[in-house]
């Protein structure tokens, strides 16, 4: 049974007795003292007047003696059940009142609620454990992208602030530790609309827990995971986790490629950006001599990364000794200016801000901006809330860690061969980047380009497929027409071809014909997805974008042309 | 012995006693049924349906579900007589006595049926 109702009756047992039992007492009283009518003849109140007399009088409406006056016997019994049914309604009402605020039955109501809005997802959705910065981040953008997500988290207060976010689909939040294979099965790990889940929680434990439920209770769902350490990482790897993303790694990872490619990385920057947000500016961070304030897990896999470019690091650490820097580290905090000064921050190329504290993260690039006003400024921002100061203090770059995860984990989820792109680009050299993104300003102009997917398969483009079946050739830039006029082309660049044997090729040309089984990734403004859509699902589109001919859809037309063509 | 199980089970059998006593006598006949033994028979049975509330096991919502339909039926037999009485023009008739009747024949069997799962729960309890 319900549980809300369950708790409900139970606790209301009593009470209802009580009514029953006076509503009871009453009648029978009023129909077994003798009364008189208006005449003066002895007459019995019938119990339907017994009963209608005293569910006005229980309820203090009070319409009086009805039907005819009372005598004194009546009355006094009257005064008896007065008291006897008021109290037992007020008892039943403070009753239902005080459950109403009891913490059982909420937590029961909220539950509840929760369940339905899971057992309700009619659309493919992922279940999101741990709704912090990153979390919410996530959130927001599937949201807009109207996919479905499900919340759970520990912290009462996190699941507060998704209620309270305005958000245009509905995110069933569930507070309950995500660690349990309860409560992921209550989020909907079972569902078979369940298409992954996304394990945020800042413990590397939970979220290895996490990996390993799903893939044993839902084998097909992917998982994407969050770890801080390299052992977590290896081991969520070992099972088949999906995507294991470590944020400092990513993070640093994400700063040398600036370093050494600042167009690879404006390119990754772009295709994994927010569509229709401005495009980022380029980067060109300048090689020379490093200031790298903080040694822990973050500045460890700057400088890893910094020396892989031959870019010289100077660190700068507080506790050389917790953190295995001593003997070639600046001691000192970094946001004093002897400390810069010794760390040499006059003639250096730049500066990373990387300690755990975006207090002194600001106050080390502030100092360092008075000590040398032209260095490159890149500050770690921890905290989502420290945002607008970080824009104030306009730094060259800003690493907000969970932006960053966010972003790659909405760009894996959203379009799957997104993740092969970006790995494939980073192999390629710094030219053949600032090519691409030439080619891609010249489609999308302003704003980041919208990124899309799709596979030559019956359920994604039949026409296409028809075609192809049929022994017809298909070209890339037969779909880069508008379907409505096949003289405009659509604003899209085809990103990358996936063949059937993983044959990839990045940035195909336009004459590679389709076969298929392929998988496309397309680049292009908002819109130009529906139109291709368009001309993959229907056979008219497609045919009209390949030839130019309007062709004869009905039984007699086609009749008609063919026997035409004849003569 | 558990005070719970003794009023639960007397109300129970209250119930079917209370109806079956209402029920019995000659079909049409308005002398052969007693207005209180109905009245009884309907507050005995609101009681033991609240009663039942909460059971969350199979059994339970069985004889939650027999209760309700007692309920039904006698309400439906009790208004059923008040219309007669205190609307219809023609007052209790042989015809409306006996649709009461039949009504609470009705609610008889479900209290019947109360009353055997309430036999059978007892005797799959061995002790």
């Amino acid at each position: 049974m319900n549980k809300v109702i369950f708790i409900f009756l139970r606790r209301m047992r009593a009470p209802l007795l009580v009514i029953i039992i006076a509503y009871a007492v009453s009648i029978l009283g009023m129909v077994l003292i003798p009364g008189t009518d208006a005449e003066g003849n002895p007459w019995r109140m019938d119990f339907f007047h017994a009963f209608y007399f005293v569910s006005y009088m229980a309820t203090t409406i009070g319409f009086g003696e009805l039907p005819f006056e009372f005598n004194d016997a009546q009355r006094m019994w009257t005064v008896v059940s007065i008291y006897l049914t008021v109290i037992g309604w007020l008892y039943a009402i403070g009753k239902i009142l005080s459950l109403i605020q009891d913490p059982a039955f909420k937590q029961a109501v909220v539950e509840q609620s929760f369940a339905r809005g899971v057992r309700d997802m009619s659309e493919s959705f992922f279940i999101i454990c741990g709704y912090g910065d990153t979390g919410s981040l996530l959130v927001r953008a599937m949201a807009q992208r109207e996919m479905r997500t499900v919340v759970v988290d520990h912290n009462p207060e996190r699941i507060n602030e998704l209620e309270l976010e305005d958000l245009h689909l509905y995110v069933p939040g569930l507070c309950a530790d995500a660690s349990l294979t309860s409560s992921l099965q209550a989020a909907g790990l079972q569902h078979r609309n369940c298409a992954g889940v996304v394990a945020l929680t800042d413990d590397d434990q939970v979220n290895l827990k996490i990996a390993i439920t799903t893939k044993l209770l839902h084998p097909g769902s992917k998982v994407i995971c969050r770890a801080e350490t390299r052992d977590a990482e290896i081991n969520m790897a070992s099972f088949g986790t999906d995507s294991v993303i470590n944020p400092y790694d990513t993070f640093a990872h994400r700063l040398a490629l600036a370093l050494h490619s600042p167009g690879t990385h404006l390119l990754y920057e772009w295709l994994t950006g927010v569509p229709e947000t401005p495009l980022p500016v380029p980067l060109y961070p300048p090689h020379g001599t490093w200031v790298l304030c903080g040694y822990g897990r973050f500045g460890k896999a700057v400088k890893e990364n910094l020396d892989r470019e031959g870019v010289n690091t100077v660190i700068v650490e507080v506790d050389p000794e917790g953190t295995g820097c001593a003997g070639f580290c600046v001691v000192g905090r970094g946001t004093e200016a002897e400390t810069l000064r010794a760390a040499g921050v006059e003639h250096a190329a730049g500066i990373v801000a990387g300690t755990d504290n975006d207090a002194n993260n600001l106050s080390i690039v502030m100092t360092a901006a008075e000590l040398n006003p032209d260095m490159f400024m890149v500050a770690r921002q921890n905290k989502r809330d420290n945002h607008e100061i970080f824009q104030a203090a306009l730094l060259d770059l800003v690493m907000q860690r969970s932006k960053i995860i966010a972003r790659d984990i909405f760009a894996m989820i959203t379009t799957p061969l997104l993740d092969d792109f970006l790995r494939l680009i980073l192999e390629q050299s710094n030219d053949w980047a600032n090519e691409q993104i030439s080619r891609l300003t010249a489609v999308v102009r302003e704003s980041v380009p919208d990124i899309w997917y799709f596979p030559v398969e019956e359920s994604h483009s039949p026409a296409l497929l028809g075609v192809l079946d049929k022994g017809g050739c298909v070209h890339i830039n037969d779909l880069t027409r508008d379907s409505r006029d096949r003289e405009e082309p659509l604003s899209c660049v085809p990103l990358l071809l996936k063949r059937k044997d993983h044959e990839s090729v990045l940035f195909p040309q336009g004459e590679v014909s389709l076969r298929p089984g392929d998988q496309l990734l397309f680049a292009g403004r908002i819109g130009a997805w529906e139109r291709m859509k368009w001309t993959l699902q229907n056979r008219n589109a497609l045919r009209y974008v390949q030839t130019g001919k309007e062709a004869a859809t009905g039984y007699f037309w086609k009749k008609f042309v063919r026997e035409n063509s004849r003569l | 012995m558990n005070l719970e199980k003794v009023v639960f089970g007397f109300f129970i059998v209250l119930a079917l006693t209370l109806n079956f006593g209402f029920f019995i006598g000659e079909f049409d006949n308005p002398g052969h049924h007693n207005v209180y033994e109905l009245f009884f028979a309907i507050v005995v049975n609101l009681i033991a349906t609240v009663l039942k509330f909460g059971d969350r096991t199979q059994i339970g919502a069985v004889l939650l579900a027999t209760s309700l339909v007692a309920d039904l039926q006698l309400i439906a037999a009790a208004i059923v007589w008040g219309y007669a009485v205190q609307v219809s023009p023609a007052g209790m008739e042989p015809t409306v006595m006996s649709s009461i009747v039949s009504l609470s024949g009705g609610a008889l069997l479900a209290n019947v049926t109360s009353v055997v799962l309430l036999i059978i729960e007892t005797i799959n309890l061995r002790r």
